[in-house]
């Protein structure tokens, strides 16, 4: 059965009448033509379909999208035209973090998330973040400094 | 003055920013006006003959538009590896054959409307089996009493040893000296089993392709493949369309790691689009991924060796049992693999024996998979190694110093044994193994740790082990590569390329060779790649070959375009040519300083006089295939009272020539250590008593996140390889040979206990140390 669902989607409001039972990630990717959030397990286990849900950091294939009503998300297409995210791209590409670049979207949304909390993290605080966004190319440490270079360039932009 | 200007600098990534942002599009990212989904249905039987299918329910169900099985397509034997041509694998595959021969082979497809109609029609398809006898243990595949798997008509498109009544999907064989001598002369024979097991390469984007009619009827493919020409090549040939009318279109692809190096459903969703005249789609789910698509062989490997009391070893049988599974994709060639890429590293060893056979089995299906045969055979080697240099009193880094091949030395393997058939003989040209082995050694800091046993808690005690290997750059007078290239009027190039990127950044190395030939900066070279109607040829990405095949192309392909420029600015400095050099987007005459701009050649060459476009392309092959060599050192902590395995800290020294693009050359060695490491310790396929696999799914087939991982060291050791692209030779694959044999030295280390099955799980060390009375 059919529900209208009202959210506000990258800073706009959207509306839409769709089975309430479907999952977010399909709603983003076929009917928002969102096709940064990636499906990598659809179980929730990879974070590639990772997206900020009211300032958390939630796997989209295993939220349905009946759940989000009201809430506020934001996706790598809406973070991309921020400030905070050109930090993050550069300092990734800086650190070789990008290989095949799929599971990387993800891992901006899990970074972003980390730094709104956590603007100066350890090591420790990084590794814990992204500890729910598989990457088999990089062996995660690249990853890291990624985040760890963007943390210490962007002091007072979290 | 660094002599290059581009070689050895870590430059942007090309699509850095493009997949950081999420706009670059994977297979599964293209959108098609009416597209039909596809769904496979699954055998849930390990060994059955399908005796009917009945599709009526099925086609019932509403949006249901085509339903494919062994009644209705083509029938037509092929192997779904992406080889190049004839392909060594057999031909012992259908689309969709009467038989099924594992949990998880396909029965038929659904196509539909949507994805929910298919899965719908999917489940009402009714199939009637007569369940056959499955086997399970490849050890017993080839007894007399043992149900044969395929059937005899299946072939070998080479003349190499293929016997499907006996379960033998392939057999390879070579006996150098005389080994029965060499075990006469031994003072002792040391001999032992090793095994490893089944695991998924787990690449992040499952498998994908989607398939369309383009305006002019014709076919095009897009798809998450290593090897798009020959894709071309398999649908045609299956499909028996020309391959002109087919163009394959690789996009972005999430890591592939050899999985994708299979030809299997590309055939799938041309076929659907060619019988409805609408484009297709199909996405694997994760769990068909583990299950249904290609795996790393699973060995049982025999190392026999014949020792003197200082360590000679005067024979050495090496006799690998290969599990190919349900089919025979990449059985040869990861067989011999097991010994071509093992076996030459100590090429002072007379007398060698290698036999290897793969055998069928109603298992999930084998595969290339990152090291391919060389990570099997190299775990056992290398503890091989370890047992017998601690058995002579020996430094096993000098050990390994004395033993293995140098510059200026080759190997009788080399020439006996290549991949499925003779191999290439080859002198080694650059070989830094040596200084491997000392900065590994220093940066592990392994003599002030090798045999202490350091406690380092109440229960907990460490151990350092370490592991060489050396791979090879690509096959030898089989893969090949090339590119062609034209110059714009701003001086910017157009660079074609067959070759695949797979997210590894070939991308960009081959800009950097194209660019320093040309003396400019990296932006001024316009990649595109893998699109079989724009691109040349290229065999794809496998077997450790861009760089070195792919690279080598370009640079001839640029030099080309070089000699062009330069006779074009002759023409307008009136200088003449050996005067001239290439210098950051001018001509310059070293005499005069007189200069002309790559915008003024440019336009000078397409509107001014004789006019032309300087344009060019170039092939490769190579008649050798020098090996990278790397030493890799790790430290664990061994937790004798759980049986737990910490790595403390992996170290991984590398020769792989001349570094094209340093951070890439970290990033494929870090990757590959960190897949090597979460190998070693936790990958695993688990079975039930009927062959179903039964952790198809990342909770339960755990794999490394970014809390699990070690201190991780790199070393660059760079040498030059004269054959090589500026120097340089592969490194896409070989970091991940050392991992699990290094780990099981370093356990013995620490406890003394000796671990001869991947993966150590918890349970198998504490059993162990138990069983030795060490807790």
């Amino acid at each position: 059965m059919k529900k209208e669902i009202n959210f506000v989607l990258n800073k706009k409001r959207v509306n839409i009448t769709t089975d309430p039972l479907r999952r977010l990630l399909d709603v983003l990717r076929e009917d928002l033509g969102l096709k940064g959030v990636k499906e990598g397990c659809g179980e929730g286990e990879c974070g590639s379909c990772a997206v900020i849900i009211n300032n958390r950091i939630v796997n989209s294939c295993i939220v349905a999208v009946g759940t989000v009503e009201g809430a506020e998300i934001i996706t790598i297409e809406g973070y991309r035209k921020t400030k905070q995210y050109k930090l993050l791209e550069d300092s990734f590409a800086e650190a070789g973090a990008v290989q095949c670049g799929f599971c990387t979207p993800g891992i901006i949304m899990a970074a972003e998330t980390l730094l709104r909390i956590n603007p100066e993290p350890d090591e420790n605080a990084i590794r814990d973040a992204i500890s729910g966004n598989l990457c088999r190319c990089t062996g995660y440490n690249m990853i890291v400094e990624g985040i760890k270079i963007a943390s210490q360039k962007g002091k007072g932009l979290w | 003055m660094d002599k290059y200007l581009n070689i050895g600098k870590s430059v942007k990534k090309i699509d850095a920013t493009s997949l950081v942002t999420g706009a670059e599009k994977f297979t599964s990212d293209f959108k098609f006006e009416n597209t039909l989904y596809i769904v496979i249905l699954y055998s849930p039987h390990s060994h059955a003959e399908i005796m009917n299918i009945d599709t009526t329910k099925a086609e019932n169900i509403e949006g249901v538009v085509d339903i494919l099985h062994y009644k209705n397509v083509p029938r037509v034997l092929h192997t779904t590896a992406g080889q190049g041509y004839p392909e060594p694998s057999p031909y012992d595959t259908y689309l969709f054959d009467k038989k099924v021969r594992f949990v998880g082979d396909r029965v038929a497809l659904v196509a539909a409307n949507t994805k929910e109609a298919a899965v719908q029609a999917k489940d009402k398809i009714k199939v009637d089996y007569k369940v056959l006898t499955p086997l399970y243990n490849p050890e017993k595949a080839m007894e007399n009493s043992a149900q044969q798997i395929h059937e005899d008509d299946e072939y070998a498109k080479i003349p190499v040893k293929y016997r499907p009544d006996i379960n033998l999907a392939a057999e390879v064989e070579i006996t150098l000296g005389d080994i029965k001598k060499g075990f006469q002369k031994a003072d002792f024979i040391e001999e032992h089993i090793y095994r490893t097991q089944y695991a998924s390469h787990c690449a992040i984007e499952p498998h994908a392709a989607a398939s369309f009619f383009d305006e002019r009827g014709r076919l095009v493919i897009i798809s998450s493949t290593q090897v798009p020409f020959h894709v071309r090549r398999i649908v045609s040939s299956v499909l028996s369309i020309p391959a002109g009318m087919i163009r394959v279109i690789k996009p972005r692809i999430g890591g592939g790691f050899g999985g994708k190096q299979e030809v299997f459903l590309e055939p799938l969703v041309s076929l659907v689009t060619w019988r409805n005249k609408r484009p297709a789609k199909i996405i694997l789910s994760r769990k068909e991924v583990f299950v249904s698509s290609r795996t790393r062989h699973p060995t049982r490997i025999r190392m026999k060796t014949g020792v003197e009391n200082d360590g000679t070893i005067t024979s050495l049988e090496m006799d690998g049992l290969m599990n190919a599974g349900a089919y025979g994709s990449h059985s040869l060639t990861v067989l011999s693999n097991i010994g071509a890429k093992v076996l030459p590293i100590f090429n002072k060893i007379e007398n060698i024996h290698f036999i290897g056979r793969s055998v069928y089995t109603n298992l999930p299906i084998g595969g290339a998979y990152r090291g391919y045969g060389a990570t099997q055979g190299y775990f056992a080697f290398n503890q091989h190694m370890d047992i017998i240099a601690r058995k002579t009193n020996q430094d096993i880094l000098e050990f390994f110093k004395r033993w293995h091949i140098q510059e200026g030395e080759t190997s009788n393997v080399f020439k006996a044994l290549g991949e499925g058939k003779e191999g290439v003989d080859q002198i080694i040209k650059s070989c830094k193994l040596d200084e491997c082995i000392d900065r590994g050694a220093a940066a592990i800091n392994w003599y002030n740790k090798r045999g202490k046993r350091i406690k380092s808690g109440k229960d907990r005690v460490k151990g350092v082990g370490m592991a060489v290997a050396m791979q090879g750059s690509g096959i030898p007078k089989i893969d090949m590569g090339s590119a062609s290239m034209k110059m714009n009027e701003d001086g910017s190039f157009n660079l074609l390329v067959g070759a695949t990127d797979l997210g590894t950044g070939s991308d960009t190395i081959l800009a950097q060779i194209a660019s320093e030939v040309l003396r400019i900066p990296v932006e001024k070279i316009i990649i595109l790649s893998s699109d079989t109607d724009l691109t040349p040829f290229d065999v794809g990405a496998y077997a450790s070959s861009t760089t070195y095949v792919s690279g080598s192309a370009v640079e001839k392909c640029a030099r080309k375009i070089a000699e062009q420029i330069i006779n074009v600015a002759s023409n307008i400095l009136k200088s003449k040519k050996e005067n001239l050099l290439l210098d950051m987007g001018k001509v310059i005459d070293i005499r005069d300083k007189k200069a002309v701009s790559f915008e003024e050649i440019s336009l000078y060459s397409l509107y001014e006089q004789d006019q032309f476009q300087i344009q060019s392309q170039a092939s490769h092959v190579s008649s050798e295939s020098p090996p990278p060599f790397i030493a890799q050192f790790v430290e664990v902590e061994v937790d004798i009272k759980t049986g737990r395995i910490y790595v403390i800290k992996f170290v991984s020294a590398v020769d792989c020539g001349q570094p094209i693009h340093p951070k890439l050359v970290e990033g494929q060695v870090e990757g590959s250590v960190v897949n090597g490491i979460s190998y070693a310790l936790w990958e695993d396929y688990l079975f039930d008593s009927k062959g179903r696999m039964t952790n198809n799914r990342f909770w339960d087939y755990k794999i490394y996140t970014a809390t699990d991982i070690p201190e991780i060291e790199t070393i660059v050791v760079s040498s030059y390889e004269e054959t090589g692209p500026f120097g340089a030779k592969s490194v896409g694959e070989i970091a991940i040979n050392g991992p699990a044999p290094a780990i099981a030295n370093a356990i013995y280390d620490a406890t003394g206990v000796r671990l001869f099955d991947i993966p150590f799980t918890p349970e198998k060390v504490y059993k162990k140390i138990k069983e030795a009375g060490r807790t």
